[in-house]
């Protein structure tokens, strides 16, 4: 008996995804087609990605809120770097861009917006929720600075083919997504990293008291997810063929979400990739079957909201020794 | 009849139990009136926990309190300060950004029946209860700008608002500087002359005989005696009231063949950043063999904690002094660089500091040797559960299986995790911080043989105890501790109760 409910509790949120997905076909001749399923794979990736880097923040106990402002700078930056190249009037120097370049650039913005993120954290002490809050404008604002306020547009078909094309079948965002979860995976269940990152956030003194050195281990965390935001951040433009300054605008949002549906505990130490990503799936089949059902897009975010209760509250009942 | 009249406050065979652990056993204790009661016992007699009795933090427990000869039953500690039992605790429980006014009202502040403060009347009414303890300070002072004594004062006036009768002051001087102390006596002399009673608790004897008129030995859980006639007495009755036992430990250290030295250090010291003592530990010297279990005594805020840490390499910008192992200077700056040099650290609180208490057994005996379970760059999880099946069996840890969560074992298990997980990094020296607390005697009785059976297979073992009787068991040499120096030495030969007691209270 015991044995049943912990396997229901264990697989709570596949459980939840297949009633979500059997109740939506019965409801919708529309939804379980392949088209949608592309439709919502290809709708969650860039979710997905963000929420990679934003799980191993909230298992060492912190947050990042900067991800959709990261997620606007790096994509502005490749599509800037791309259209424009680089000019240097002083020096009368012009640096062009190839895709693959532009891309490298937007990953190493990210990345060092994380790196930022992570110093202030370790070295000066910073909340992770302060730290990030303030990146989140600061982020932003620089977007606005480098695109001057509009977008910037055709990129062409080469760096199109990132969130456009198709490669043996199956779409390149979600072959792109599918290698950062299977990286990550890697990363936080076979490796000495992974396993300094939840005991970071399961006992942070005990982990300082093992050798473990703590900023260096959140210092590379925050950085990765700046990378992952950039990676959501080049997807998006090159699927819109566009960088738009106000690009991902309350993206941290539905990653937290996904994070918390997907079980993670926000008191750190505790949850897994695959239960973000199971939580990014119940939020885009979710949206798509709000949508196919014409259910009002306000109706939708207060389904969500629920959602997102429900799920915290179940995950208690749980565990309810942590509080 | 007469006595009675002169007993405020009474408890009679009070019994707590934790668990398993008997803490106090049918304790009587008379609290006389307008008096100040002392009550002594070393390190973990049970005296917080009569504190915390008398003051209504525990409820439950047996026996009955009387209350000028009515019986009471304090449900929390309010109840208690409203019947006129008030506590100020060790540690200070202040609001600190908020004004002396505010944290002695908080929770009973006077309002009109809008609900709107009467901060008048409470600013009036604070500067009244201030110079009833003599102290002229502003009462819109905020906490956070008054130095420690200031604060204690403050509680001190928080105990008399609600007309307290019996004053418990749980070692009160351990934070305060000499001149705050003085001031606090007088305070204390002249809150007996307005008939309050005071419940007094402090290691520090010496002091003592300033204020005492009479003494309450509490001994593992008991009250052992009492010296009503203060005059006569001495220091020496004081220890023998605190540490005259009988020897009942049944574990008996098996001589070990010492090796040569593998650790050395020189003037360890670590100052103490902004406070009134300027060092935590000072010019600490002792040099260790390969099988020798050194213990190290001393009272509460002695250092012992800080010294285990700065020699551990977690004080490494403000630390002094040079580390010696195998012969050759070390530099540790960090927990890495310590474990690179052998050194391993048990802490006091293996649940704050020890465990990972959601993570597995497995998870918690690798953390400080992770590289060593890594294969071609990523962990091997049957490297792992061979190396923590490996410690389950040496240390005869009780569980089921090497991934049950630490959290699910009991104290002396859990203690064992930490143990194996340092003997997993294959110390030269073990450093020990309080290994037996919280855990029950058969295990305590298996950890000193695993101490033990370290020191013969060649391991050099640094133990900090705050009791007496282990420390006196398991170690071959003790330093004791007191005013962050090293204030006695003792061998197996020359070591006793009374002898170590008397240096730790230097």
């Amino acid at each position: 008996m015991t044995d049943v409910k912990s396997t229901l509790v264990k697989f709570q949120s596949i459980i939840a995804l297949l009633v979500l997905c059997i109740v939506l076909t019965i409801l919708s001749d529309k939804f379980f087609t392949m088209e949608n399923g592309w439709n919502i794979a290809r709708q969650i990736s860039i979710n997905v990605c963000i929420s990679v880097g934003m799980t191993l923040v909230i298992l060492t106990k912190g947050i990042d809120l900067s991800v959709g402002s990261m997620l606007a700078f790096s994509g502005a930056i490749v599509a800037g770097l791309l259209k424009f190249g680089l000019e240097f009037p002083s020096i009368n120097t012009f640096v062009g861009f190839t895709v693959f370049g532009a891309i490298l650039a937007g990953l190493i913005v990210g990345g060092g917006l994380g790196v930022f993120n992570g110093w202030m954290i370790t070295k000066f002490k910073v909340p992770p929720f302060v730290a990030t809050l303030a990146m989140l404008t600061i982020a932003r604002g620089a977007t606005m600075l480098w695109t001057g306020g509009f977008p910037i547009t055709g990129l062409g078909d080469n760096f199109a083919f990132i969130g456009t094309g198709w490669f043996l079948g199956i779409p390149m965002p979600v072959w792109i997504t599918t290698v950062v979860v299977a990286f990550a995976v890697i990363l936080t269940k076979k490796t000495k990293f992974g396993r300094h990152i939840y005991a970071i956030g399961g006992n942070e003194s005990a982990a300082r008291l093992s050798g473990i050195n703590i900023n260096k281990v959140k210092i590379w965390v925050y950085a990765i997810a700046g990378i992952l935001a950039a990676v959501g951040g080049i997807i998006l433009t090159s699927r819109l063929d566009s960088a738009q300054p106000n690009a991902g605008m309350s993206y941290e949002l539905d990653s937290i979400a996904a994070v918390v549906i997907g079980g993670t505990s926000l008191s750190g130490g505790r949850g897994s990739i695959m239960g973000t990503v199971q939580g990014a799936l119940i939020i885009g089949v979710l949206n798509s079957g709000l949508v196919l059902l014409n259910v009002s897009p306000f109706w939708q975010q207060i389904i969500k909201g629920f959602v997102i209760l429900i799920a915290v509250i179940m995950d208690r009942l749980n565990h309810p020794a942590e509080d | 009849m007469e006595n009675q009249l002169n007993i405020i406050f009474q408890a009679k065979k009070i019994t707590k139990r934790f668990g398993g652990i008997t803490a106090l056993d049918t304790v009587n204790l008379d609290v006389h009136a307008g008096k100040v009661n002392v009550i002594v016992g070393e390190n973990g007699a049970g005296k917080s926990t009569l504190m915390k009795i008398l003051s209504g933090v525990y409820p439950d427990y047996e026996g009955d309190l009387f209350l000028n000869g009515e019986k009471v039953n304090f449900n929390n500690p309010k109840e208690a300060s409203l019947k006129g039992i008030a506590i100020i605790h060790q540690e200070l429980n202040l609001v600190p950004y908020l004004s002396i006014t505010e944290n002695i009202f908080l929770g009973r502040e006077i309002h009109n029946s809008f609900g709107i403060l009467d901060t008048k009347q409470m600013q009036a009414k604070t500067k009244e209860l201030l110079s009833r303890l003599d102290c002229h300070l502003n009462p819109k002072t905020l906490i956070s700008q008054l130095r420690v004594g200031e604060q204690q004062l403050i509680e001190i006036a928080k105990a008399l608002i609600e007309d307290a009768k019996v004053v418990i002051m749980d070692e009160p001087t351990s934070a305060i500087s000499d001149s705050e102390v003085e001031s606090l006596f007088r305070i204390i002399d002249s809150l007996k002359k307005q008939n309050v009673s005071i419940l007094y608790i402090s290691h520090k004897l010496d002091e003592l005989f300033l204020i005492a008129d009479r003494f309450i030995g509490l001994r593992d859980g008991k009250t052992v005696g009492t010296i009503e006639n203060v005059e006569g007495a001495t220091k020496d009755d004081l220890i023998r009231l605190m540490v005259g036992r009988d020897i009942k430990n049944k574990y008996q250290k098996d001589a070990v063949k010492l090796g040569d030295d593998v650790l050395t250090v020189e003037n360890i010291g670590l100052p103490n950043v902004g406070s009134k003592l300027k060092y935590i530990i000072k010019d600490i010297n002792f040099t260790l063999k390969k099988g020798e279990v050194l213990g190290i005594f001393g009272l509460m805020g002695a250092g012992r904690t800080e010294l285990l840490e700065t020699i551990f390499g977690l004080h490494p910008k403000v630390m002094a002094g040079r580390v010696v192992i195998d012969n050759e200077e070390v530099k540790i700056k960090s927990v890495a660089d310590a474990i690179k040099n052998g050194l391993g650290l048990v802490p006091e609180d293996r649940k704050e500091d020890g465990l990972v208490l959601q993570m597995e057994i497995s998870k918690n005996t690798s953390m400080a040797s992770i590289n060593g379970v890594v294969k071609n760059g990523f962990l091997n999880h049957k490297l792992e559960a061979e190396l923590s099946k490996k410690y389950i069996e040496a240390l005869k840890i009780k569980t089921p299986s090497e991934k049950q969560l630490a959290k699910n074992l009991s104290g002396g298990n859990q203690q064992k995790v930490v143990l194996a997980k340092w003997l997993a990094t294959k110390p030269k020296v073990l450093f020990l911080d309080e290994p037996t607390r919280g855990i029950d005697v058969n295990a305590k009785n298996e950890i000193y043989h695993l101490i033990n059976n370290l020191a013969k297979e060649g391991l050099g073992i640094v133990v900090v105890s705050s009791e007496l009787p282990e420390i006196m068991t398991i170690s071959d040499r003790i330093l004791v501790l007191s005013n962050s120096k090293i204030s006695g030495e003792f061998n197996q030969e020359n070591a006793s109760e009374e002898s170590i007691m008397q240096a730790a209270t230097l």
